[in-house]
């Protein structure tokens, strides 16, 4: 990929360019630049990123923990900040609300099956979200619906806390940390299978 | 009517019918009120009066045109439209009503989790980061400048399905959330290799910079054809569609080919985002639920003759798009006696892989009540199930996603089309 802006130089100027870039070529036995060359490049464009610019965007967190900020919060705490910041949209006690529901407890309504006739049923946090760390991520990085990012990870662990508590996951005093929430096993843990579909030709 | 006109006519937005904007109305405008005669889209004289459609002087050939502009406008005459949800996270493309393969770009379907971001592209910017040697910030333009690519492919929500439809039920609803476009932008392969990416890395995680900050996992079998594109149709992409920059995953269901790109970390296993957990998985057999099924099953719909059009006995072309993320289409067949004999639909060239193929096939309706419906069958031998053979397989409660079952339209008696309705529980 060569940029020859002919406006930019006068015509003889152009002219060399070319000869030389023919004459590069012939004499390394080259074509122009092919996929081959491609493959081998690396051009070099945009700049290095900052440690600081990473770190403002890198908000995700793995079931393993990795991503996980400082900080805690219980279910006590959470439960405040849920009544002024999404009990609005979710209900109360976390069902009954506009929006989704939030709480099922597992113990009611188990993982769904897929036999099931699936009028009605539920999927959320107590029988189907296979992962804590994922409630901690998606309400940092998308919740409260109308001022998403705007909880501080202590606000955001002690939700959580007050979620899975609600759910039936963990206990009433339960702290969650970046310790204890990778560790919390979900009622939905293992209940998930990469797709595995080796014969395209069925239909499964 | 003749059965081109009816294409062309979708009772359901003719129903309502917009006001024409003043500076239309003058457009050209004869000075003559009442009704007038018009040129159609398709080239047909069609009787216009003042009240609901644009006027035009009678006869064109004898008044200067409108001169050059800047931008250019659809006929007045034509006003396809998406149909948006109630909660306006998505709209739908008019397939019934469209011609080709290509969406026009303001057609293209959308879904989103928090609304269309407004970005100035002069500052947004993609981080690359994770296992690679050189994390690094590209600017748009800087994407630019790189080697670029082009590549025409369907992009489709795995929610594309209305279960519980009624008989008057358009195909854009049935299947409007699946739409064409030609892609332009960089090969994900070439952005990897310029940051130096950790060849034991095995999975990334693509973000947008919407307020959803939606983010999915997407494992390293689908890199080599993946792209982050800047441009659709031509021109930038638009602002619905991930402007300025989008992640495109052909083949694969929408949602993972992200929006408003801001961010790539590469890793060495997935981080198991709400949107490919809590959504976007499906219940199956065994007690478990499937994840990172991404690649989206052979499907096919019939677009003519469909809801609302009414045929008249004699020949029909009927007409559809065939698709598979799983690579091209081999075939697409037509029913007409409702699934008990299939005849092979012809093929529309180009047939792309990952793309939508145009089919079309003539057929002598004698008139009464029968069930038109078609099949896709794609290079891997996959053929599209019928929704009995398709439940059985996966299941009454596995839905809403990567469902693709056939659709059938009934021909009743008399002419009218409509959707053949379906049992699901
Ligand atoms: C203005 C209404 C609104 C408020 C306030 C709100 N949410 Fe939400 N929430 C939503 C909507 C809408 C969705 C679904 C978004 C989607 O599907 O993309 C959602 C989804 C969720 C989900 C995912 C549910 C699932 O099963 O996938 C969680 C968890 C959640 N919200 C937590 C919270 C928490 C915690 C708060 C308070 C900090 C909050 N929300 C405040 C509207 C709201």
């Amino acid at each position: 990929m060569y940029q020859v802006k002919g406006g930019t130089m006068p015509d003889r100027a152009v002219t060399m360019t070319w000869l030389l870039v023919i004459c590069v070529c012939v004499m390394a036995g080259a074509t122009f630049a092919g996929e081959d060359d491609e493959e081998a490049v690396v051009y070099g464009f945009g700049r290095p990123a900052t440690a600081e610019e990473i770190a403002a965007w890198d908000i995700d967190v793995r079931p393993d923990g990795k991503g996980l900020p400082a900080g805690s919060g219980t279910p006590a705490e959470g439960a405040a900040i849920y009544v002024a910041q999404c009990a609005a949209c979710h209900g109360a006690q976390g069902e009954g609300g506009l929006n989704d529901r939030l709480v099922v407890h597992s113990a009611d309504e188990p993982f769904p099956l897929a036999s099931d006739v699936n009028a009605g049923q539920h999927r959320t946090i107590g029988n189907y979200w296979p992962y804590a760390t994922t409630v901690f991520d998606y309400i940092r990085r998308s919740m409260p619906f109308t001022a998403p990012g705007t909880l501080t990870a202590n606000e955001v662990y002690s939700l959580t806390a007050h979620l899975l508590h609600l759910n039936h996951v963990i206990p009433e005093d339960a702290e969650m940390n970046a310790q204890t929430l990778p560790k919390v096993v979900m009622p939905a843990h293992g209940k998930f299978r990469l797709d595995d579909r080796q014969d395209f030709k069925e239909v499964h | 009517m003749a059965q081109d006109d009816a294409k062309n006519n979708d009772k359901t937005s003719g129903e309502k019918q917009r006001n024409v904007t003043r500076r239309a109305a003058l457009v050209g405008m004869a000075g003559a009120a009442g009704t007038v005669l018009a040129r159609g889209a398709d080239g047909q004289e069609v009787q216009v009066s003042s009240g609901s459609r644009p006027q035009v002087p009678p006869d064109p050939t004898k008044v200067i045109g409108r001169l050059a502009s800047e931008f250019g406008e659809r006929s007045p005459f034509e006003r396809l439209e998406r149909v948006t949800s109630f909660s306006r996270s998505s709209s739908e493309t008019p397939l019934q009503n469209l011609h080709g393969t290509i969406t026009p770009a303001a057609l293209h379907f959308e879904r989103h989790h928090a609304g269309v971001p407004s970005i100035d592209p002069d500052k947004h910017k993609l981080i690359i980061h994770g296992m690679v040697s050189q994390p690094t910030t590209f600017s748009v333009s800087d994407l630019k400048r790189l080697p670029a690519a082009s590549r025409i492919c369907f992009i489709e929500c795995s929610g594309n399905l209305f279960r519980d439809a009624p008989e008057q039920t358009t195909a854009q609803l049935i299947a409007g959330m699946t739409s064409q476009s030609e892609w332009t932008g960089v090969m994900l392969s070439t952005l990897l290799r310029e940051v130096g990416a950790d060849p034991g890395a095995s999975w990334l995680l693509a973000e947008g910079a919407d307020a959803a900050v939606l983010t999915r996992s997407i494992p390293k079998a689908f890199w080599d054809e993946a792209m982050v594109v800047y441009a659709q149709n031509g021109e930038a992409v638009r602002p619905e569609n991930g402007y300025p920059i989008r992640f495109l995953n052909p083949g694969c269901e929408g949602n993972t080919s992200v929006k408003w790109l801001r961010r790539i970390e590469v890793s060495d296993q997935p981080f198991m985002t709400r949107e490919e957990t809590s959504k976007y998985t499906e219940p199956v057999k065994g007690g478990v639920s499937r994840q990172f099924s991404l690649v989206m099953d052979a499907r096919s719909i019939i677009t003519y003759p469909s809801y609302p059009n009414t045929v008249e006995k004699g020949w029909i072309e009927v007409q559809g798009i065939a698709w598979s993320g799983r690579g091209k289409i081999a075939a697409a067949e037509v029913s007409t006696d409702d699934g008990k004999t299939w005849q092979r639909a012809a093929l529309q060239d180009p047939i792309l892989p990952k793309a939508h193929v145009r089919f079309r096939h003539m057929f002598k309706w004698d008139g009464k009540d029968t069930v038109i419906m078609s099949r896709a069958i794609d290079e891997t031998g996959y053929i599209q199930p019928t929704r009995a053979a398709f439940m059985q397989a996966r299941g009454p409660g596995s839905g809403p996603y990567h469902q693709n079952p056939i659709t059938g339209w009934r021909l009743k008696a008399g002419g009218d089309v409509v959707y053949r309705v379906e049992e699901w529980a």
